[in-house]
């Protein structure tokens, strides 16, 4: 079998039986549709509400999509700067911590007064939860660039822009990709939360389905919103395994 | 005059430490002398092994006289001035390659560095693999080279820049028994063709008194020299000579001065 199917049969089966067994235990305890809808109610309400959650799917995934390239871009220049040296580092990291403990719940209302309603607030929010991972990763790889690789580039006289680009960042890169796994998902959460205040998306989808206790249109919208994450988390590994592919040994030949 | 004679005339820059001391200090713990007056010395264009037993600062010595490490005291003096003037190499213990390059960029990183340009680096890279015999493998990546070809490629690295001083500190002590001898001969070889001054750091007698012209025996930590040896053997040297009596006798003198050093900083 080729490695696709190896990789996608294992958690296809694994979705198939749970959805099963979840809709006919649902059906068997004649549980309200209010409180949980069966899986078959949830793909209908999807279905029939695709008009409404496609658009919400694509703003959501703009907004999530730009928080992210921000705190990549953003990530990488602060944790460049953080490794320039041990002073910045000690000045500085203190308050880069400030952007994983924030609660983005009672600092979202605040994204809306300076950016008002709209996708800027939710880009704010996607951000603000996200780029703690990227600084944090990238920063550790840039630490741990191998010392003997330092004194090679020190004595065959490397400018400091060589040492970044050409040893550096290279080294640096598989951690960077730890970071951005992580900051998909976290992104996805921040725009949800930024668009429960700031308007727009998903986000709205599922307050208005909650106002009008339409629970499987909820649980589509989440499914929806989950599905983003989980595409971007793919993406990432995707981009992993094409950079990464010729480091390590498991690539059994060339 | 020949060729291969005017080429050794030239590379080969003089090395001279003295009276070199290096203490290392951290808050909290004892001061660790790792080199305390050490003074050696090499020729232009000698092939010089430092012996020592493990952890006695030869490492220290090394990375002072390559300019990665300052002194504490004494002097330090490469060719006419000092590590920065000079071409010089260093080979790691192990190879440190960068893994997400090929054998061929790996080798021409420090040319690249130093901002030669592409076709120098291209012909100067490919030149030094072949000289190391590498070549099948010079489009393949790190990861797919067994430990002595990566060890291989780390001395092309050294090679690629045609230095006149070749620092090397225990580069083939991870290597097999078979792997080490051959690389031993080809560098051997090599210091020949080039005329380059070689200090190499080893553990080995055996691999000292193989390569070496004379051989530098230091103490225990911290480091001072026991004996400086001179090695009788011919400059045409090849496998067989591992098995010679006069190669067993080169090696009993260097055992014994280690085993003085050992004991002497013991007492
Ligand atoms: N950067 C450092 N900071 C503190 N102590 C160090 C440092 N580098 C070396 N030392 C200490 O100095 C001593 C000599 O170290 P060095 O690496 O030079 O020994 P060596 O002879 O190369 O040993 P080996 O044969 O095991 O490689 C050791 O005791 C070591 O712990
Ligand atoms: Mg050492």
């Amino acid at each position: 079998m080729s490695r696709f199917t190896e990789a996608v049969l294992p958690p296809a089966a694994t979705f198939v039986a749970t959805t099963l067994v979840a809709e006919l235990a649902i059906r068997a305890a004649g549980v309200s549709p209010l409180l949980l809808p069966a899986p078959s109610a949830v793909a209908r309400a999807a279905v029939r509400h695709a008009p409404t959650l496609w658009p919400a799917l694509a703003t959501t995934a703009q907004a999530v999509a730009i928080g992210l390239a921000l705190s990549t871009v953003v990530g990488l220049v602060a944790a460049i700067a953080l490794a320039s040296s041990r002073w910045v580092e000690r000045a500085f990291y203190p308050y880069a911590i400030f952007f994983q403990i924030v609660p983005i719940v009672a600092i979202a209302p605040l994204l809306v007064i300076w950016f008002g309603y709209g996708i800027r607030a939710v880009i704010a929010a996607a951000f603000i939860v996200s780029v703690f991972p990227v600084i944090a990763n990238t920063l550790a790889g840039l630490r741990s660039v191998d010392p003997a690789l330092r004194d090679l580039f020190r004595l065959y006289g490397a400018s400091g822009w060589a040492r970044l680009t050409k040893l550096s960042l290279p080294w640096a890169l598989p951690n960077v990709l730890t970071g951005l796994r992580v900051a998909a998902g976290l992104a996805v959460i921040g725009a949800i939360v930024g668009e429960f205040v700031g308007g727009g998306g998903l986000g709205v989808v599922v307050l208005e389905a909650m106002r009008q206790q339409r629970t499987d249109l909820v649980f589509a919208a989440v499914l929806h919103a989950a599905a983003l994450g989980l595409a971007l988390f793919a993406a990432v590994n995707a981009v992993s395994r094409l950079t990464l592919r010729r480091w390590h040994t498991q690539e059994k030949d060339a | 005059m020949t060729a291969a004679e005017a080429k050794r005339a030239a590379p080969g820059v003089a090395v001279r430490v003295q009276g070199a001391r290096r203490v290392f200090r951290a808050r909290g713990e004892p001061d660790v002398v790792a080199v305390d007056g050490v003074d050696l010395g090499a020729a232009p264009g000698e092939f010089v092994a430092i012996l020592g037993p493990s952890g006695c600062g030869k490492s220290t010595l090394l990375r002072m006289i390559a300019g990665l490490d300052r002194a504490d005291a004494g002097t330090i003096a490469v060719g006419e001035g000092d590590a920065r003037d000079t071409a010089l190499a260093y080979v790691f213990q192990d190879a440190h390659l960068l893994p997400w390059r090929t054998v061929e960029d790996n080798v021409a990183l420090p040319l690249e560095l130093r901002g030669r340009d592409a076709a120098t680096r291209r012909d100067a890279a490919r030149r030094a693999i072949e000289q190391v015999g590498l070549g099948d493998a010079a489009r393949r990546h790190p990861a797919q080279l067994s430990g002595g070809m990566r060890m291989r490629a780390s001395l092309a690295r050294a090679l690629v820049t045609e230095p006149r001083l070749l620092l090397l500190d225990e580069p083939f002590a991870a290597l097999d028994e078979i792997t080490r001898q051959d690389l031993d001969d080809q560098l051997r070889a090599l210091w020949r063709a080039t005329g380059m001054t070689v200090l190499f750091v080893t553990h080995s007698i055996a691999e000292a008194t193989f390569l070496a012209e004379r051989a530098i025996v230091l103490t225990r930590r911290p480091a001072r020299v026991v004996l400086e040896h001179a090695i009788d053997l011919p400059a045409e040297r090849d496998a067989a000579l591992r098995g010679d009596a006069r190669f067993a006798a080169e090696t009993r003198a260097l055992y014994a001065a280690l085993a003085r050093g050992n004991a002497s900083a013991a007492a």
